[in-house]
């Protein structure tokens, strides 16, 4: 059995596999916390200011439109290109984890704002007008009712925004960021090793399905059915 | 004591104005329960939001105890809301919350409460409402009638003097809007709390209310007390929420007595008159025979009303009207 594993994935260097396992799970965890913490805020930005909502602001709508849509509608792999010299001032180094961390937030930030947008706009309406009744602060409405009655949506946007990461981060592998999709790249696709190419991808189909059921999971949870 | 000073409401729709509510004057007594009547489209929705600002009026004042509630700035404005209870027709309960949590809320955004007090708030309210066994129930375990009972058991949290009720027994079945109306009729006994509530039911008026005001096209076309208004209608539009009320259909009803012969009387009465021997006295007296063609006994509130369609025959036909006219009971010939 041992000899047939063996013969069957010769090129594969499974400490190698580990290492790239690693590094695809820390570019994901940290882009992802980063891609929240920048995203949320900009995403119920947008939800206020959008028409006919409690800060309604064309003109700043408009802008923060606008630059989402100009980072969404940049090709991932362009992106990570162009953003080299901002990543190098960031983190000291355009390589490695920290180098591909960067691109991916930008790359996902304007995307998880238009889904935390569009959870927020399911909130209905009323509910904001009863909280809004009870004598609440714009402030109170945004952190006692809006998110947590968008809690499931914003959690399935979650679950969705890490799945592109997982997309992303293997992309990033062009420019020299390691992980799973780098070694698919380099040895399964380059050197021909086929064997390596379907190790990574069995690796990678196994994370994002462990994110999707941990995500359903969660907002089937919060859904308070 | 809630007042309209010539209150007024526009919204501007494609670049047009559009009125919502024309300059209005309105008195609405401490503890009493106000009803105000009205197709969708009359402005009753948005007089109401008017009285906690979640409208903002065009212009006129609008004082509460004195108060004017048109001048509050932001602050303000949220401490005075803190007093004013609102229920709605979708209830708009938090549905992440649990029941115990949607009664608290209103005491943990005022913030001027303790742990231990708001527990023992809710607790008493959830008691009050009588849903004490569902204070760990998320909303969408709730039927209908339950969640609007959370929805005045947190609208109560804050102790107000004022309840506003927007369609609040609309989305319920006719025995669930009976008990909710029961509710809040007891409420309003117990705390002295005044209640406005808008509805498009005839019979939600007639159950719980002491005034009422009848709104179409953005003004009050008739108001005055719930037996006055209900039992002798002057404006068309409080004529045909009667006829709904009551399902009958005037001009059938006409065709369907025509064979029938001598005058044709309806009467109305209410309260102890009610309760008085009047037909079968005057019969005796005067001679004349009746029958009753159609006729309802039922309450306003808590005053008991009658009103009968009788065909008088025979006898001494006008000393009978005379006799009639004379008792506490208001007559009119309809033929």
């Amino acid at each position: 059995m041992e000899a047939l594993f063996g013969s069957l994935f010769t090129n594969v260097d499974w400490y190698e596999i580990w290492l790239a396992t690693l590094d695809t799970l820390l570019m994901l965890g940290g882009s992802l916390l980063f891609t929240i913490l920048l995203g949320l805020p900009l995403g119920v930005l947008l939800f206020l200011s959008g028409p006919r909502q409690l800060f309604e602001n064309g003109p700043l709508y408009a802008l923060l439109s606008f630059i989402v849509n100009v980072l969404r509608s940049l090709p991932f792999i362009i992106l990570l290109i162009v953003m080299i010299p901002f990543t190098v001032l960031l983190t000291g180094t355009s390589l490695g984890v920290a180098g591909a961390i960067p691109p991916l937030v930008v790359g996902a930030a304007p995307f998880f704002a238009r889904l935390v947008e569009t959870a927020l706009r399911e909130v209905d309406r009323g509910i904001i007008e009863a909280t809004q009744a009870m004598g609440a602060s714009t402030r109170q409405i945004i952190f006692s009712a809006l998110l947590p009655e968008a809690r499931p949506g914003i959690i399935a946007a979650i679950t969705v925004t890490a799945i592109t990461l997982v997309s992303y981060t293997a992309m990033a592998g062009v420019v020299g960021a390691g992980g799973l999709g780098d070694l698919a790249i380099r040895f399964g696709y380059q050197r021909f090793q086929t064997d390596v190419m379907v190790v990574t991808v069995v690796l990678l189909l196994v994370l994002v399905q462990v994110l999707q059921s941990v995500g359903d999971k969660l907002v089937t949870h919060f859904s308070r059915k | 004591m809630i007042e309209f000073h010539q209150v007024h409401k526009t919204y501007r729709v494609a670049g047009r104005d559009v009125a919502a509510l024309q300059p209005t004057a309105l008195q609405i007594a401490s503890g009493e329960v106000f009803g105000l009547i009205g197709h969708s489209g009359a402005g009753k929705s948005t007089l109401l939001r008017l009285i906690n600002r979640l409208e903002e009026p065009s212009g006129g004042r609008i004082l509460v105890n004195g108060e004017d509630v048109t001048a509050l700035d932001a602050d303000d404005l949220r401490r005075f809301r803190q007093r004013v209870g609102m229920i709605f027709q979708h209830f708009n309960l938090l549905m992440s919350k649990t029941v115990a949590d949607n009664v608290a809320m209103p005491l943990r955004l005022a913030g001027s409460y303790s742990r231990a007090e708001i527990d023992q708030r809710v607790a008493e309210l959830l008691e009050r409402v009588g849903l004490r066994d569902h204070a760990g129930k998320y909303p969408a375990q709730l039927s209908g009638g339950q969640k609007q009972r959370v929805g005045i058991a947190r609208a109560l949290a804050t102790r107000p003097d004022i309840l506003l009720c927007d369609e609040a027994t609309s989305a319920l079945d006719p025995q669930t809007t009976a008990q909710v109306l029961q509710l809040l009729a007891e409420i309003n006994r117990e705390l002295q709390l005044t209640i406005v509530l808008i509805t498009h039911e005839m019979d939600v008026i007639r159950r719980v209310c002491d005034r009422v005001a009848v709104m179409d096209g953005g003004v009050i076309v008739e108001q005055g007390p719930v037996t006055e208004v209900f039992l002798h209608p002057q404006h068309p539009t409080t004529q045909r929420f009667v006829l709904e009320d009551e399902a009958v259909d005037e001009n059938e009803q006409r065709d369907d007595f025509a064979h029938v012969p001598g005058r044709i009387l309806r009467l109305t009465f209410q309260g102890e008159a009610t309760y008085q021997p009047l037909l079968g006295t005057v019969a005796r007296e005067t001679g004349v025979d009746f029958s009753i063609l159609s006729g309802r006994i039922d309450r306003i509130k808590d005053t008991p009303y009658g009103q009968l369609t009788l065909a008088l025959v025979g006898g001494d036909m006008t000393a009978a009207l005379e006799r009639l006219d004379a008792a506490d009971v208001h007559v009119e010939v309809l033929r």
